[in-house]
């Protein structure tokens, strides 16, 4: 079992998201990620979802969402070349004088941006892949995380191959 | 300018339909008043359940879109088993309802419930229609996506203001397009290719063929390529009638209650040619062994059905019809399969189905008197138990959609409302339904339809006084404590007369025929209540999870 990151593009309209998730729970998948917004035509949306499953599995799922009508196309990126990223929000304790500047250098590193400063806390905004994320995470955790968000992998594939809205 | 309730009144007939099962409520009430003078056909129904029911009866006899319409909440709800049933089945119905005004959505106003919300699971597709504009399209779309691909149930819901208020005439597409929803209809020429060179090189083939066959109306392709090729068949529950039950080459049905030889024959076979089917667990038991030793060849429209269960040699997405007319152009005539058709056939000798005759009332006894009474030319509909298997393994079914049961849920109460709308689809044929004690009283209240409608549904009672599969079980498997099981015993005839309905109660073998005859020459409604053995099997029995050849209550190998 890994993880597949499935590209789903669909009809932009009332219900779609529930329709698509609602397949994954209804076959007992559990979704690691998601992530949805407006994508190149105005009328359709993409969905990322990143869900741990075996191969055979996966291609039950993609052959369900394939059957919604509101589905328009499915591919899983997983093996191909591709660029995943995703944005995470991080709010770390940081007091005036303490780990502020051992917290600094580590967003340095990460090449994440400091979005906010108050007197206890810093929010780190942070893009990579799921690693990268996870990584400073892991670093951060020593000073004490209040609160972290993430956006939910975001996928393409690298090349001029292109999904395309024709079944 | 139109009223919504107009617009749909209007966009059902140009669908072609005649006939609508419905139940009025408060959010309907415009459309009621729409169909008042309309010349749609409407029955009247006891209960919603039924009025899904009979939609998707209608629709397995006919070919067409069933369609049925209830009222919001409750009425709604009360469709939910009907939809499920249907969706299981691959059956093409339109189930309208009733929702309430659009500015109280969400609201948890009176009798809202969120229908497309709780149907989304068990159905092809649904709608919320928003605006009186929409309908037209949206009901287009419906049917279209009902009644194509693989089929299903659709339900489109409407607000009560939606159906009040007016909108302009929409042109409508000739044909619909939906860029999400485009079915394969014609197979891979490669892999028809593949196919005929896996069928030439078998020796012992065999097809089994499914509910596919009978939705594409493909049955005469089937028994074409089965008899140019000399290739036996065997069907599911949901197949049977795609081949004549006394056809040479029909070995039954497969599976928990299938027949010997069909299921000898799955296990020995090389080539298993799967048709329009989706390896259900009560046809495959352990699916490890079932076909082991096959190469598999699987045609369906459906490609989510290629190799969910099992592996498949070489996968055919395509309308069923479509692929075998395809095939039957590059057939070569093939010498038939001398040796494994004798071995065939020995099984089919030495291992035949049981019907006990000891001057007791048998079911089994029932239903083969059925069958030699009618010929074939009757549509016959059941309920759901061993009244269910029963039928499908001693009526002799002679053409697709005759046989109306349903497979995949497995309802109890489906049987009498569906048998109502089969009707409406073939009045020409007489329509029985055999029912279980257990089951008729599932949905029972629709004597009061049968009756209101002079609707001439004749129901044969298989009456145990028992849950009598669950008994079966309970004896076999749970050491004969019948918890629960067993039922206090009922008058039919009475509750039938009470509605107006004919009926006999028969409680010897010797009074079958002429009890089967009075309900043939009756011209309305009858029921026979048939008293018979309590603690009859249904046999042989593959028990859940064992290999399809290691089978209970069959003959010594
Ligand atoms: C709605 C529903 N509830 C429960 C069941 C489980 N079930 C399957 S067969 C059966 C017994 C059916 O009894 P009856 O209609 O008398 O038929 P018989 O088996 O006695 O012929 C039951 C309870 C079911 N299939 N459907
Ligand atoms: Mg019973």
């Amino acid at each position: 079992m890994k993880p597949h990151t499935l590209s789903i593009l669909v009809e932009n309209k009332a219900g779609v998201l529930s329709r698509v998730t609602g397949l994954f729970s209804r076959r007992g998948f559990n979704i690691e990620s998601l992530a949805v917004g407006p994508c190149e035509e105005p009328d359709m949306s993409r969905i990322t979802i990143v869900a741990i499953a075996d191969d055979e599995k996966v291609e039950q799922i993609m052959k369900q969402l394939n059957k919604l009508i509101d589905v328009i196309k499915v591919s899983d990126l997983t093996g191909n070349p591709r660029v995943e990223r995703e944005l995470a929000l991080i709010k770390v304790t940081a007091e005036v004088g303490t780990s502020r500047a051992e917290i600094m250098q580590i967003a340095e590193i990460f090449r994440a941006s400091i979005v906010d400063v108050s007197p206890k806390s810093l929010i780190l905004q942070v893009i990579g892949d799921t690693e990268k994320i996870e990584a400073m995470e892991t670093l951060l955790r020593q000073y004490g995380i209040k609160e972290f968000v993430r956006t939910g992998t975001v996928g393409i594939l690298r090349g001029t191959k292109a999904q395309q809205g024709n079944k | 300018m139109k009223t919504g309730a107009k617009i749909l009144v209007e966009s059902l007939q140009r669908e072609g339909t005649e006939i609508i099962f419905g139940y009025p409520g408060g959010v309907v009430l415009p459309i009621y008043d729409e169909l008042y003078d309309s010349s749609l056909r409407h029955i009247l129904v006891r209960h919603e359940q039924a009025a899904a029911h009979a939609a998707d009866g209608y629709a397995r006899a006919s070919g067409r879109v069933g369609v049925c319409l209830a009222t919001s909440g409750p009425g709604a709800c009360n469709l939910v088993t009907g939809i499920a049933t249907a969706y299981m089945d691959s059956i093409p119905i339109v189930a309208l309802t009733g929702q309430v005004p659009t500015n109280l959505l969400g609201n948890d106003a009176f009798q809202e419930s969120d229908i497309t919300g709780i149907t989304m699971p068990i159905t092809k597709h649904n709608y919320l229609v928003k605006n009186a504009a929409d309908l037209g399209r949206t009901i287009q779309e419906a049917f279209y996506i009902a009644g194509t691909g693989r089929p299903g149930p659709v339900l489109v819901d409407i607000p009560k203001d939606v159906s009040t208020s007016s909108a302009k005439d929409v042109a409508l597409p000739e044909k619909v397009t939906l860029r999400g929803y485009n079915p394969t209809y014609h197979g891979h020429k490669r892999q028809i290719e593949k196919a005929l060179q896996l069928i030439t090189d078998a020796e012992n083939p065999v097809i089994y063929a499914g509910g596919g066959v009978i939705l594409s109306n493909a049955s005469a392709e089937l028994v074409t390529i089965a008899t140019e090729l000399g290739i036996p068949i065997t069907t599911t529950l949901m197949g049977l009638g795609a081949i004549p039950g006394d056809h040479p080459l029909n070995l039954g049905m497969l599976g928990m209650h299938g027949t010997e030889y069909a299921n000898f024959a799955i296990t020995e076979c090389d080539l298993l040619f799967a048709i329009g089917v989706r390896f259900d667990d009560r046809v495959t038991g352990k699916t490890e062994t079932f076909a082991a030793n096959a190469k598999i060849i699987h045609i369906d429209v459906d490609p989510a059905e290629i190799g969910k269960n099992k592996h498949v040699d070489v996968p055919i997405v395509g309308d069923v019809k479509a692929v075998l007319t395809d095939m039957l152009t590059c057939l070569k005539k093939q010498g038939g399969h001398d040796t494994w058709i004798k071995k065939i056939r020995h099984w089919k000798q030495h291992h035949p189905l049981k019907c006990p005759d000891d001057g007791r009332l048998h079911p089994q006894y029932i239903i083969r008197q059925m069958s030699e009474l009618l010929g074939g030319d009757a549509i016959i509909v059941s309920e759901v138990g061993q009244n269910q298997m029963w039928t499908a393994q001693h009526f002799c079914f002679k053409n697709p959609r005759t046989w109306i049961t349903s497979g995949g849920l497995g309802t109890m109460g489906y049987g009498l409302p569906a048998a109502m709308g089969a009707h409406f689809a073939r009045p020409d044929l007489p329509v029985f339904d055999v029912a279980g004690d257990g089951s008729i009283q599932m949905n029972i209240q629709e004597f009061g339809t049968i009756a209101a409608e002079n609707i001439p549904v004749k129901i044969a009672i298989l009456n145990n006084r028992f849950l009598g599969m669950v008994r079966q079980w309970q004896e076999l498997f749970y050491d004969r404590r019948y918890s629960f099981t067993e039922l206090p015993p009922v008058e039919f005839v009475k509750i039938a007369n009470a509605y107006g309905i004919e009926g006999i109660k028969v409680e010897s073998p010797d009074d079958v025929k002429s009890a089967l005859q009075a309900s043939l020459d009756c011209n309305g409604p009858f029921v026979i209540d048939f008293r018979v053995e309590r603690e009859e099997n249904v046999f042989p029995m593959v028990p859940a999870g064992c290999a399809i050849n290691e089978m209970i209550g069959g003959h010594p190998q």
